[in-house]
């Protein structure tokens, strides 16, 4: 498989939101507004693709009786590097993502990535892998960020699209996130069956 | 007292697991499919929650924060350890969900085999570690209030998954659309019961 194929795959066809359906405490808990749900995928994309790198070239060394707890803090270790530095560099967006950055370590994209893929390929596809789902987790936390957001406060990336008096803030919290992803994942399925 | 019933009723109803923070859904959404299982699934991260939450906030206490370490010796004063937090409190979680795997494994073996990959997987539940993390954050008094706080987290959890499975097992005989069906229809159901759970937000304890 060329690498452009593996990258494409975690966008589309094993898009890990919509598809593998893995990951889906931060998707629900970050996308409030198209802002937090990129800012979140980029997280978490550099996280994927720097365990991958890691993982990959240790996979060798690691015995297979503890590359459990052994992916867990390498894992942990790139998650800290990047909270430390978003804590340094983005203070705002740091404090509005909140318990959701540490919480990457528990995210099972990032660990099933590192099981199912890292752990069998060599250093350059598993790094193209982990673009490519990244990129996808990305995509799908932009989206249900982009339409919570506008079926909440009528806005979208911050521009007002909807009349003034328009709002339904249920979007905004728990309850709506769920909804607006069940929906969301009954279209795609639709528009799946369609193509099939 | 009061400060324990307090926790223990916020951290069940107004602030749970899963309506408010989003959290564990992963194992929420694949076991709750009967309601047995979600019983045997939600005692374990009771259990897990319980224990690990006052553990962690012993090594808070104790190791990470700064000047933590005075009682092992005058010169720690400034050491900060706090960089270390993450990557201790899963690795207590960790050896946790271990433990709880060989106990159900050799005293309640069909639990065992319903709940699959789900057990071991436990170790990166974001309800537990999310349970470790906000006791960091809110900086409780002391150790009671901290076990009251991580019971109250699984509890709450337990409530969520039982009331789904129960829900999940009545469905399957009801005329869904065919997109919706499966996990579509398991989010709407999770959606509405997380409004049902919006009325105790409104509580002041």
């Amino acid at each position: 498989m060329s690498n452009l194929r593996i990258l494409l795959n975690g966008i589309i066809k094993e898009n890990p939101i919509f598809v593998l359906l893995l990951g889906m405490c931060p998707t629900l808990g970050t996308t409030t507004s198209a802002i937090n749900g990129l800012a979140m995928g980029v997280a978490t994309t550099f996280v994927i693709i720097c365990s991958n790198f890691t993982i990959s070239a240790l996979k060798n060394l690691i015995p297979d009786q503890v590359r459990i707890p052994g992916y867990i803090v390498i894992i942990a270790t790139f998650v800290t590097m990047l909270q430390l530095c978003m804590q340094a560099f983005l203070p705002s967006l740091y404090a509005s993502l909140g318990i959701f950055i540490p919480l990457i370590v528990v995210n099972c994209i990032v660990l099933g990535r590192a099981e199912s893929f890292a752990a069998k390929n060599k250093l350059i596809p598993s790094i193209f892998d982990g673009i490519g789902v990244g990129l996808g987790f990305t995509f799908a936390l932009t989206l249900l960020g982009a339409l919570r957001e506008l079926l909440g406060t009528g806005k979208l990336l911050n521009f007002k699209v909807m009349p003034e008096e328009y709002g339904s803030l249920i979007f905004v919290l728990a309850p709506g996130a769920f909804i607006a992803l069940g929906y969301l994942i009954a279209i795609v399925n639709k528009v799946k069956n369609i193509k099939a | 007292m009061e400060e324990f019933l307090s926790t223990f009723i916020r951290a069940i109803f107004i602030d749970n697991m899963i309506f408010a923070y989003y959290l564990g859904m992963c194992s929420f959404f694949a076991i709750s499919k009967n309601v047995k299982t979600s019983l045997g699934l939600g005692l374990t991260i009771v259990f897990i929650l319980g224990v690990t939450v006052p553990i962690n906030y012993l090594l808070e206490k104790y190791v990470l924060v700064e000047g933590a370490l005075v009682w092992l010796d005058e010169s720690f004063a400034d050491t900060d350890l706090s960089f270390l937090s993450l990557i201790l409190f899963i690795t207590v979680i960790a050896s946790f969900v271990q433990l709880a795997e060989m106990v159900i494994e050799r005293f309640l073996p069909s639990l065992y085999a319903s709940l699959g990959i789900f057990l071991p997987l436990l170790a990166v539940n974001c309800a537990i570690l999310g349970g470790s993390l906000f006791m960091q954050q809110r900086a409780f008094p002391n150790i009671g209030t901290a076990t009251v706080y991580g019971l109250g987290c699984g509890i709450g959890w337990l409530l969520a998954i039982l009331g789904m499975a129960a829900i999940s097992e009545k469905i399957t005989y009801s005329n869904i659309p065919k997109p919706l069906r499966g996990l579509g229809i398991a989010f709407v159901i999770t959606g509405l019961m997380g409004l049902g759970f919006m009325c105790f937000s409104g509580l002041k304890i």
